[in-house]
């Protein structure tokens, strides 16, 4: 069974890298002139400006969001009791 | 050497112990009871509980109600800390965690949050809470 299994795969694994390597060389040129053309797009977008302005509003972290169950389940316990010995503020 | 300045035997252990327990009761239950005002606020549903752990005003904000608030709130901010650190935990997490027994804890008629943030009035049923709250 196994051996049925690798010799299957064989000729996808030699003709894989190969079949990369002859498109390549084919588009070899091609790649080259787009590669230019990106650096080309690239630096022009470099020249342009970019401006990062700080945000006029505070950044606000929802904290709770993050707060897990469990913790919540561990705190219980000790929570109720500070409710009862503060009953006056809750 | 010592002996000399502090006369022990001077003091008697009856004044030295009532003195200890006139400590202990002018420092602990000042919050013992609601006060009638933050009682009466509750039950009007001027007041309700938050999610946060905290109390928040319902309705319109007189300066009186959010003095009243924000008093009780320090208060529970400065509790919610010292717990929080004997327990290992943040004041956010201790706060949230009292936010969700202190809901449940609410009697009928008066106001809570709930998770979508608005305000409810309680009513027989269980009060709706975040789906982490024990």
């Amino acid at each position: 069974m196994n051996r049925g299994e690798l010799t299957d795969r064989l000729p996808v694994a030699t003709t894989r890298p190969m079949v990369g390597r002859c498109s390549r060389d084919r588009n070899g040129r091609l790649r080259r002139v787009l590669g230019a053309a990106v650096l080309v797009a690239g630096s022009a977008g470099l020249a342009g400006c970019i401006s990062v302005n700080a945000p006029d509003k505070p950044i606000v972290i929802e904290l709770n969001i993050n707060i897990k169950q469990e913790v919540l389940y561990r705190l219980a316990d000790d929570a109720g009791k500070t409710i009862d010995q503060n009953s006056g503020i809750f | 050497m010592r002996r000399a300045f502090v006369p022990n035997r001077l003091i008697p252990t009856r004044l030295l112990l009532a003195a200890a327990l006139g400590l202990a009761v002018t420092a602990a239950p000042v919050l013992a009871q609601r006060d009638p005002a933050y009682a009466a606020a509750r039950a009007s549903g001027k007041v309700g509980e938050k999610m946060d752990g905290y109390l928040g005003i319902v309705g319109p904000a007189t300066g009186e109600l959010k003095a009243m608030v924000d008093d009780i709130n320090i208060k529970r901010k400065a509790v919610y800390a010292q717990q929080a650190q004997a327990q290992h935990a943040t004041v956010e997490e201790y706060a949230l965690t009292a936010g969700c027994l202190a809901i449940a804890r609410t009697v009928p008629g008066e106001k809570y949050q709930t998770p979508d943030g608005s305000w409810a009035t309680r009513t027989s049923a269980p009060p709706q809470r975040d789906s982490r709250c024990p």
